[in-house]
């Protein structure tokens, strides 16, 4: 058998996040904003900020790790590693690439983060490369812009429409999952949806971005930070907190999933075809042992195909299974985005659902779930690479 | 060669081939009325887009070979909000995958001419009609599809 594995190796002993703004709102630049979540992070841990020796981050990050361990004064920088890939596909991914700096001896204390202010640097995704505002277009995306498939949704519809079609998933199944982080997110003060709820009507009423996402199907634009603090399993344990383990890790693609111009061998795919199985392995679990599971919404579409290719349901399933009561915390069948996530608490790429997944296992979320001792992140569907976590209590080690 | 009409409205990015001309052959190709794919001559595979390296048999150069511009609806999308200036007036419009058989089942991104607002059928039969753009700077040719 293959030992090589961060099985309960490495536990989550700080989470730490800023307020949540809307796009363009944050009174605080990006950096100060990556600052103050890391030292919220250290705070919760209970750890003096000067004990960090790594950073690891993903998709760009602009927040460099020398600058942030010169502002923090760190003695001793040991790991600065990010993961490649576009969008939130890195968001689990640049947890598991601390993790192994601390599990092979390369850092003490690694901690991970995203830093969002769109307001100083842009919308994500439209930065001057990216088609818009360009007189001209090469490569992957001379492909699709001139036909007028530009922004991600629009990269991404079709994926969905395909599987969709292939499957005979009804609109209502996106419906539910959106619904689902907007009733979350009723009961979560950091949430920026928090006081606006959804209802069918509203969903149903509100305008297409491009069929078949509506405007609740589609993530929403924010700023602020958030970080969690790694350490090895037994330093873990002298931690203010709870330690919250590693369970399982897992990042790639499958065949040619970036094959340019929608080629993809598996293109009604979120991407996960490879990737779960390696995350189960790890961990030693399957669909069934899960509790709850925060997955990334960059399209409520992306969720669908990868639940499914996390064992939940077949694709054929799809309709029965995603309904709203059976997404909800604290006694659905698989409570979803039980903090809002990206659709409804804020779209920090993905990272504010691990400090839920962290929360869950903690005991300690607003939407507590019932069975939580194992908690999934799904990172970023339809991206490449894709990442994936499994997080949990003692108990489960 | 004359632009008589065209699907969307002028001002998106024109495209041009890379820095090391990769996707050179196709985009004169299609500035010529002619649909140009990679297939390799060792293994026969087919591959869109361009690569330097058959991605089946790792044989280098895959040779550009003319295909008929026929095709059939994989999947599609119906745009309602404009992310561009230049499609501020023109939503909604339709976007097309179209997967070629008799290429190897590859696959391109175009529009499906014609009113924005019809149903769109997976598994249709589209043929490729060449939108050309001798106005522009420098001057390009689309690739469009419409109901067979």
């Amino acid at each position: 058998m293959n030992a090589r594995t961060l099985r309960g190796k490495v536990a989550v002993v700080g989470i730490g996040e800023t307020t949540y703004y809307k796009h363009g709102q944050s009174p605080d630049p990006e950096f100060k904003l990556a600052l103050k979540a890391i030292l919220a992070a250290c705070k919760d841990a209970g750890i003096e900020p000067r004990r960090i020796d790594g950073f690891a981050s993903y998709s760009d990050d602009r927040n460099d790790a020398t600058r942030l361990a010169v502002a923090l004064g760190l003695p001793h920088l040991r790991s600065a590693t990010m993961q490649w890939g576009g969008g939130g596909g890195g968001c689990c991914a640049a947890v598991a690439n601390g993790a192994a700096a601390i599990a092979t001896g390369q850092a003490d204390c690694v901690v991970v983060f995203r830093s969002l202010n769109q307001g100083q640097h842009g919308r994500f995704g439209q930065a001057a490369g990216a088609g818009a505002g360009a007189a001209t277009v090469s490569g992957e995306r001379s492909y699709l812009v001139p036909y007028g498939v530009i922004s991600p949704p629009q990269r991404f519809a079709m994926r969905v429409q395909r599987y969709m079609h292939e499957h005979g998933v009804r609109q209502e199944a996106l419906r539910a999952i959106a619904m689902a982080s907007y009733h979350h997110a009723q009961n979560n003060p950091r949430a920026v949806m928090h006081g606006k709820p959804l209802d069918e009507a509203k969903y149903d009423a509100s305008r297409w971005i491009v069929e078949p996402f509506h405007l609740f199907d589609c993530c929403m634009e924010n700023d602020g930070a958030a970080a969690l603090v790694l350490m090895d399993a037994e330093r873990a344990a002298d931690c203010a907190q709870k330690p919250v383990y590693l369970l399982g890790a897992a990042a790639g693609s499958g065949l040619r999933f970036g094959s340019h111009a929608h080629n993809s061998a598996e293109y009604a795919s979120a991407n996960f075809g490879v990737v779960a199985p390696d995350l189960y392995r790890m961990a030693g679990l399957g669909p069934k042992d899960v509790g709850v599971v925060q997955a990334y919404e960059n399209f409520t579409g992306g969720v669908l195909m990868a639940l499914a290719e996390h064992g939940f349901f077949g694709p054929e399933e799809a309709n029965e299974f995603l309904r709203l009561e059976n997404l909800v915390a604290p006694s659905g069948r698989l409570p979803l985005n039980t903090s809002g996530g990206n659709l409804a608490e804020c779209y920090m790429h993905g990272f504010e659902l691990l400090l839920e997944a962290v929360r869950q296992v903690r005991g300690t979320s607003t939407n507590q779930a019932t069975r939580n001792d194992v908690a999934l992140v799904v990172g970023g569907p339809m991206v490449s690479p894709v990442s994936d976590l499994l997080l949990g209590s003692k108990a489960v080690l | 060669m004359k632009n008589e009409s065209s699907y969307l409205p002028a001002g998106l990015p024109i495209p041009v081939a890379e820095a090391d001309g990769l996707s050179a052959p196709y985009l004169a190709g299609l500035q010529q009325g002619r649909l140009l794919v990679q297939r390799c001559t060792h293994c026969g595979c087919w591959q869109f887009g361009p690569e330097w390296i058959c991605h089946q048999c790792h044989a280098f150069d895959p040779a550009w070979v003319e295909v008929a511009p026929e095709g059939r609806i994989y999947s599609w999308e119906r745009v309602w909000h404009p992310v561009h200036p230049a499609l501020r007036e023109r939503c909604p419009y339709v976007a097309v995958l179209v997967e070629l058989p008799q290429a190897g089942n590859v696959r391109m991104v175009g529009n499906l001419l014609g009113d924005p607002m019809q149903d769109v059928r997976i598994g249709a039969d589209v043929v490729g009609v060449y939108e050309h753009h001798p106005e522009t700077s420098p001057p390009h040719s689309l690739l469009q599809w419409r109901l067979r």
